[in-house]
């Protein structure tokens, strides 16, 4: 007879399989569960409704980008990208192609900077607003979740007429942008923000004062600050426990140091900051749309460099050295001198880094992108644990974890 | 006796019909309705083609209502393996047929004189005359609330046959909110009670038909504002709708004590759900709201502050009564979506401390300022 086989556990197991008492029951919310937008999965003990213990799996999602990464040219990457967080895809682009641009000591026009700096406040007033309008949702309050929907649909529709896309829009290029903007486009910008501020007052009359709704967020998943640093935790959650770190105001990147605007935060570190922190950064996000608008000056968009710039397709179609130049560009990627960086970029919810690693050739030798939702799930079990059963929905919605950069 | 049984059977047909239409036409209303809220156009797609034609009936999407009855009829009827499949099977009606049932005592009509509407009808009718309603009770604020604590049942043994974690929270919660709930609701009431010193609802009917302080109708409403405003948010609470829906909360819970049904059986619980929006405007209406009469009307027909008088054949007043009775309950439930689209979900210890820390008080706060200006009052 065969001796029985080891036995394989499931790779995937709670950190708990056994409730610590005999009256308390173990649920496991996730990976498909109306809570967790996002594939994510999340084991709680609950002694009747309080949550005694929580903690928080994910990697279902997992798609093995940083691994892929290692096999396509630099421009190839830009779409993977894209699909980190897919709530505000501009701001990882512009992130990324700034990494690669310092790799290769590009600096790029002025009009590409604005622009990018313009599209990164858009991006992220979209993200803010799908993060508020999802957990609105989730709270049970539909006509304020509709009401940001359909604004940020408006967005979307006025974001795809520039890049072509509802939602991976792929619009960075290493050494600018893909296309410059269509005709009218400013216009209909200024049009969408008037009356996303419409809409916005709406959503702060309906919920910002209702004491159901404050009563169900304020003191709910709260993190202390030095809790929020020691786990690593950067953008409106840090903010929410009263500490103004914003990457755009500390190390100014892109057109930030020319721009006004404030960096709110929160006094208490919990749920209803974190919503106040989001709803604030939306209203300087517009401002500072305003501004970029105003600093858009004519002129080139991409930079003169013929390591990583597409030459013009007439010219491709006209002379050998554009021809040649077009297809070693496509097929061995642009040529990327040796070395390491890391930048990092102020996404909707943190510190989005990129660390790359080049040898000298088309592709990278090795891309860490540091998701910040991957680094706010480490800590997550932390604002659950003490809580209601029902905190676990505001205070999940209010982290605002993207599956895509989280579990990349 | 045969005339009896008729206009019983008739009353019953109607009852049930007023019930089913309402329930129908109210997910499409709550849906049209809610859109209207969000800037929206709502449910359009519904049509029914006239056959042999391109013809679509569209009629602003009311065809919804169908299509969702008709899908809950021909989906699978998925079962779990559960251990106690009897109460399984059983709980959807548990919660159903009480909410039908508590309509039973409400009067929907004055009283109707067959012979006085038709004079032939009485060749077979004799003198006789109906009050508009199924069950003429004494007791009928008792059945209502005898009939409305029964859907508890349901819920908690939809909850505990489910054999599912989510489900059996969903009960627990079930069970503690209504049963709070039902004090309060009760307790709303007493001071109704104390004024018109019945519990026979017909009877209330009739003691908001005159005038108080001279113009104001002495609905139940002028009587006790306060006691409405928390017999409405109690009410609601029962029913268990956003901001108070924990019991079946969407997002932490899936779908609470009914996580684990499909098809019909999950149908029921919807539509005892929309069904009991209609009961609970049909109860504000009589408790409170005049019921079937207009202000200032009567059986006989109006008596104005002033001291004019306008009466009307009967026939005129069957129909002012039914119909004002209807819209009464519809504006009801109109109000009742409104407050389900505007707020956010309470939390589960918060609903319970709201019923027991704020509304109870304020319910027994009422009750004792009704006896004693009842008793300054000398009644």
């Amino acid at each position: 007879m065969n001796a029985p086989g080891p036995v394989i556990r499931n790779p995937v197991r709670p950190a708990f399989d056994k409730a610590s008492r005999d009256d308390t029951v173990i649920v496991s919310i996730g990976p498909s569960h109306p809570a967790t937008h996002g594939t994510i999965q999340i084991f709680a003990e609950l002694d009747g409704e309080r949550i005694l213990r929580a903690d928080v799996h994910c990697g279902y999602l997992h798609r093995g980008f940083e691994k892929e990464c290692e096999d396509h040219t630099w421009h190839n990457l830009i779409p993977y990208v894209d699909r980190l967080n897919y709530c505000s895809p501009l701001i990882n682009d512009f992130a990324y192609c700034e990494a690669v641009e310092k790799l290769m000591g590009i600096e790029i026009t002025r009009r590409a900077v604005v622009l990018r700096t313009l599209l990164s406040e858009y991006s992220r007033l979209c993200d803010h607003i799908t993060c508020i309008a999802a957990s609105l949702m989730e709270l049970g309050a539909m006509t304020a979740f509709l009401y940001l929907v359909m604004i940020r649909d408006y967005m979307y529709e006025h974001i795809a007429d520039l890049t072509g896309a509802r939602v991976t829009h792929s619009y960075g290029r290493i050494g600018g942008l893909a296309r410059d903007l269509p005709e009218g486009w400013l216009k209909r910008l200024e049009e969408i923000l008037v009356q996303s501020d419409d809409f916005l007052g709406r959503v702060h009359g309906l919920v910002d004062r209702n004491r159901i709704f404050i009563d169900r967020l304020r003191d709910v998943g709260v993190i202390s600050q030095s809790d929020a640093l020691s786990y690593g935790y950067t953008g409106p959650i840090l903010r929410s426990t009263g500490l103004p770190v914003d990457l755009r105001k500390d190390t100014p990147y892109l057109a930030y140091a020319e721009l006004d605007f404030e960096v709110p935060v929160g006094i208490k570190g919990d749920n209803y900051d974190r919503y106040y922190v989001r709803m604030c950064e939306i209203d300087e996000s517009i401002h500072m749309i305003r501004q970029c608008v105003d600093l858009l000056e004519p002129g080139p968009l991409n930079v003169d460099d013929r390591r990583c710039v597409f030459p013009e397709k007439t010219r491709v179609y006209d002379e050998i050295e554009s021809l040649i130049n077009h297809f070693k560009i496509v097929m061995e990627g642009p040529r990327v001198p040796a070395g390491e960086v890391y930048s990092a970029h102020e996404g909707p919810n943190g510190e989005l880094g990129f660390y790359l690693v080049s040898t000298g050739g088309g592709t990278p030798w090795k891309v860490h992108c540091r998701a910040p939702s991957f680094v706010h799930m480490g800590g997550a079990h932390r604002m659950l644990e003490g809580g209601q059963l029902a905190d676990l929905v505001p205070t999940f919605g209010m982290i605002n974890m993207i599956g895509g950069e989280c579990d990349r | 006796m045969l005339a009896d049984l008729f206009v019983s059977v008739l009353f019953i047909v109607y009852a049930i019909s007023v019930l089913m239409g309402f329930g129908t036409i109210l997910t499409w209303v709550e849906r049209k309705q809610a859109a209207v809220m969000a800037d929206r156009i709502g449910a359009n797609r519904a049509y029914i083609r006239i056959p042999g034609t391109q013809v679509k009936l569209v009629w602003w999407g009311l065809f919804h209502g169908m299509a969702d009855g008709l899908k809950m009829l021909v989906k699978e009827d998925w079962k779990p393996r559960t251990y106690d499949w009897y109460a399984y099977a059983v709980a959807p009606w548990v919660v159903f047929t009480p909410v039908l049932l508590v309509f039973a005592v409400i009067p929907f009509g004055g009283v109707l004189h067959p012979s006085q509407l038709w004079a032939p009808l009485a060749a077979f009718f004799g003198d006789k005359s109906y009050p508009m309603q199924i069950a003429t009770l004494d007791g009928g604020l008792l059945i209502i609330f005898a009939f409305s604590g029964m859907t508890i049942i349901g819920a908690m043994l939809a909850g505990w046959s489910s054999s599912n974690k989510f489900a059996l929270l969903g009960a627990l919660r079930a069970g503690s909110q209504m049963i709070s709930y039902e004090l309060v609701l009760g307790l709303t009431l007493l001071g109704l009670i104390l004024i018109y010193g019945t519990v026979n609802l017909d009877a209330m009917v009739r003691h908001q038909s005159g005038t108080v302080l001279g113009f104001l109708p002495a609905w139940g409403i002028v009587y006790q504002p306060f006691a409405a405003t928390l017999f409405l948010t109690a009410a609601i609470a029962e029913n268990k709708r956003i901001p108070f829906d924990l019991p079946e909360a969407e997002s932490e819970l899936i779908a609470g004590y009914y996580t684990e049904y499909s098809a019909m059986k999950m149908g029921l619980f919807m539509f005892a759900e929309f069904i009991e929006i209609a009961i609970i405007g049909a109860l504000f209406t009589t408790f409170f709201l005049g019921g079937y009469n207009l202000p200032y009307m009567n059986d006989a027909g109006f008596a104005f502050p002033g001291g004019g008088t306008a009466a009307l054949p009967h026939g005129a007043v069957v129909v002012t009564q039914m119909a004002t009775f209807l819209a009464k309950v519809f504006l009801l439930c109109s109000f009742q979506i409104l407050i389900r689209w505007s707020l956010p979900r309470f939390r589960y210890d918060q609903v319970l401390t709201f019923a027991w820390k704020f509304m109870f008080p304020l319910a027994l706060i009422n009750l004792v300022v009704t006896a004693v200006v009842m008793w300054a009052l000398g009644k």
